[in-house]
């Protein structure tokens, strides 16, 4: 039961990487690449019916986690308190930058929100990046399942570190990186003419700092967590996500340059897949380590919750999945295709 | 400072914000089909329109109801650990089902509803209103049993480990209190919708523009506002007053100021708990009406607090007895205005009746306090309990988590929450402004 509800929980995070993670992307690339008030509205449109269906799925992980893993969602959700409160702050000002932007025909005011809006998607980035860091590093529990972090200590990863440190820092730029190239790559999926021109030619710059930025971020989970090879040397089958990571990122690269923007973008989602995937099998069973010694480690049975709950839990959740999966398909197909701001693309 | 108020204050300030956005989309969704409906039925396009207009009111209120609700389940973790930890195995569920089943289903039609009405035929846009309000229905239900469980404990056991798990899920589900707390609460969100059709309907016809459109809002929501404004007196909120009577007879006893014992119990219409004397100041009141509406019969005993213990009375007992009977007081008032008002439409004189018209004009806040008042009162009833009977409120909160840590947050919160407040006011009057659009509208919102 532990095994299945792990992966239950991992599968809906990675959903949400993927799916929010391109809207994030558009958001974090929203002022570099439109040149004029079409072209930043056409991006805008581009996840408009999307960009909150995809936001659903934190929820709805969140939610899972909690009710799989009780002792986990608490000890971990108040002990990164504060980066947790700056996240909703920041997913506020995002949900609300993007929906006032459109009512508001104002030209100071949409400067305004677009500013919010680049700015509220690009350090949400970084937070997602640098909160899969903090849980790979572990963080310092204490015997009774809790812990505090600051935001930051002295930026060491020691015993006591605080949610910022250099190797947080790293992830949370890996991150921003990744995010922002998949968010070129779906623009490039979306658009036309000289915005998807621009979005390729971005997307291929971004990507030799992704690879340079990959590459770092290995050396730096071994010095941050010396036991993360572990499951990986006892099934050395394993040691394929790596080199799954690595032919994602090659064949983003080949197919943008022959423009074939849907496979491109097919491999950004690998990508992000099978980095989180790579990072939750370095974890496992583990669900928080803790850098105070691994006897107070939180793992899979320590925080698993009754076993009727998790039976009845497995039923509806095959349900609902199901039938999230259909109004997915349902509103993507309805607004596949190129985006316009004109009739055509979207329906309005 | 106490800790244990502060987290109290964040999540009371934070819920409260909340709730002012779903119980406005969830009374509107259901107005929206019957708009819907009508249009298609007696093929008048001005119900459609009058369903757009709604429906741009409607978004708006929706991402404020999806962004502030975030902050909810998350607290859960953040400020109320130690009760995520123990009760996570039940409550844990109706949370995650609310985003597996409402939220996807609610986002997804929330799309069709605002993007495809060019696409979609008639009936298939009805669909798309009609998917909307089950979803934000199921939303509400899946709520109230989560509530409903901290309310009254049904259908767990506790593990060796000490955390509390669902031993029927069904009974989970089916938590009487659950079912009487959604009737009650989802009359309320009704209240709210008619009275803000009303009002905007009421001013239209008062300023004499788009008052072809006012009087559609007028009708809908006067017939939709009396009903809903007396089911919300009988039967559900006296439903719901007999079982807390049963159930929790502490609360009752401070929602009523009943210090003491006593046959024939009076109810208080209004004063001011004296918590040093343990009596009401300046009381007015009536005889033997709260026996008789707990038992059937004037001169039944109804507990009073002096038959529980100092540790299980709610606290704060005065907000209790205010948030209650301003619930009561509102409420009276909105089934009274409403039947007057649905006398003079069945008479035809509704539209020039002025006397009536401003009134409702001015109302539409009055739901939201009300829905918000009934809401302390159940919230500050269950008070010493976090979930009631069980565990001690002052057991469930983030030891970890300091109190200046806390109130850092809630200021963090009290600011951003002013911005969109000022925001949301701003959109919505230019929404009322500019009117229900004749023909298709062209300004599309971005919101799916």
């Amino acid at each position: 039961m532990g095994f299945i509800w792990f992966w239950l929980v991992a599968i809906m995070l990675v959903a949400y990487v993927v799916l929010d993670g391109f809207d994030l992307g558009v958001g974090i690339l929203h002022p570099f690449l439109a040149r004029n008030e079409q072209e930043k509205q056409l991006m805008l449109r581009s996840i408009g019916p999307v960009w909150d269906g995809n936001e659903v799925w934190l929820l709805a992980g969140g939610g899972t986690l909690y009710f799989a893993f009780p002792l986990l969602y608490a000890s971990a959700f108040s002990g990164f308190y504060l980066a947790l409160m700056i996240v909703l702050w920041l997913l506020i000002m995002r949900g609300a930058s993007i929906e006032l932007r459109m009512q508001i025909n104002i030209g100071v005011w949409k400067s305004f929100f677009d500013g919010m809006f680049f700015f509220s998607s690009a350090v949400l980035a970084i937070f997602y990046g640098a909160a899969l860091a903090n849980v790979i590093r572990g963080v310092p529990l204490h015997e009774d399942g809790y812990f505090f972090l600051p935001l930051w200590t002295n930026w060491q990863i020691g015993s006591q570190p605080g949610i910022l440190d250099w190797y947080t820092v790293i992830g949370g730029v890996v991150a921003l990186i990744a995010l922002a190239e998949h968010g070129a790559l779906y623009l490039a999926v979306k658009t036309e003419a000289q915005l998807q021109e621009r979005s390729r030619n971005l997307a291929r710059r971004l990507w030799v700092l992704l690879f340079v930025v990959t590459l770092v971020s290995l050396p730096a989970t071994m010095i941050a967590r010396a036991d993360s090879l572990a499951n990986y040397k006892a099934y050395p089958i394993a040691f394929l996500i790596p080199a799954v990571v690595v032919l994602a990122l090659l064949g983003m690269i080949q197919f943008s340059r022959k423009g074939a923007d849907h496979k491109a973008f097919a491999c950004s989602c690998a990508y992000l897949t099978v980095m989180l995937v790579g990072a939750a099998l370095g974890l496992y069973p583990r669900l928080l380590p803790s850098t105070t010694g691994s006897q107070y480690d939180i793992t899979i049975a320590k925080a698993l919750s009754g076993p009727h709950t998790l039976h009845v839990g497995l039923v509806w959740w095959a349900f609902g999945m199901c039938l999230a999966l259909v109004y997915f398909v349902v509103v993507y197909r309805m607004f596949r295709g190129k985006v316009s701001l004109e009739g055509g693309g979207y329906g309005h | 400072m106490d800790a244990m108020l502060l987290h109290r204050i964040h999540f009371a300030f934070t819920v409260i914000y909340h709730y002012l956005f779903p119980q406005l989309t969830m009374g509107l969704a259901l107005l929206i089909v019957v708009l819907k409906t009508i249009a298609i039925r007696h093929k008048d396009e001005r119900y459609n329109q009058a369903a757009r207009f709604w429906g741009k009111i409607f978004a708006i209120n929706f991402l404020l109801g999806v962004v502030t609700g975030i902050p909810m389940e998350f607290q859960f973790g953040t400020n109320w650990s130690q009760f995520a930890r123990t009760t996570g195995g039940v409550i844990g569920q109706p949370l995650a089902m609310e985003g597996v089943f409402s939220f996807f289903l609610e986002s997804a039609s929330l799309g069709l509803f605002l993007f495809g009405e060019k696409r979609l035929s008639p009936w298939k846009h009805w669909g798309a209103a009609f998917l909307v309000f089950v979803g934000s229905w199921i939303s509400g239900f899946f709520i109230i049993v989560t509530n409903a469980w901290m309310q009254h404990p049904v259908a767990y056991a506790v593990l060796p480990n000490g955390a509390y798990e669902v031993t029927s899920f069904w009974g989970l589900l089916t938590n009487p209190w659950g079912l009487l707390q959604y009737a009650h609460n989802m009359s309320g969100a009704v209240v709210t919708a008619a009275f803000v059709m009303c009002s905007v309907g009421a001013f239209y016809v008062l300023e004499n523009r788009f008052s072809e459109h006012g009087k559609i809002f007028l009708k809908v929501g006067v017939v939709a506002g009396v009903i809903s404004c007396l089911a919300q007196i009988f039967p559900t909120g006296d439903l719901h007053g007999r079982y807390l009577a049963k159930h929790q007879p502490a609360a009752v006893a401070a929602m009523e100021g009943l210090y003491r014992t006593q046959k024939g119990a009076p109810i208080v219409l209004i004063g001011q708990p004296n918590e040093e004397n343990q009596s009401i100041d300046n009381p007015i009141v009536v005889n033997d009406v709260l026996s008789f509406l707990i038992y059937g019969t004037t001169q039944a005993e109804v507990k009073g607090l002096d038959q529980f213990p100092r540790d299980q009375w709610p606290a704060p007992l005065p907000l209790l007895f205010y948030s209650y009977h301003i619930m009561a007081g509102l409420g009276t008032y909105f089934a009274l205005i409403m039947l007057i008002a649905a006398f003079l439409l069945w008479r035809g004189q509704l539209f020039q009746a002025r006397w009536v018209l401003w009134p409702l004009l001015l109302s539409f806040p009055l739901p939201y306090i009300a829905n918000t008042a009934g809401w302390m009162t159940a919230e500050l009833g269950r008070q010493p309990w976090i979930v009631y009977g069980l565990i001690r409120t002052s057991e469930g909160y983030s030891k970890y988590v300091s109190a200046s840590t806390s109130l850092f947050t809630l200021l963090g919160f009290m600011g951003i929450y002013t911005v969109t407040s000022i925001l949301f006011i701003v959109l919505v009057y230019r929404i009322i402004d500019k009117g229900p659009a004749t023909g298709m509208s062209k300004s599309v919102p971005t919101l799916a």
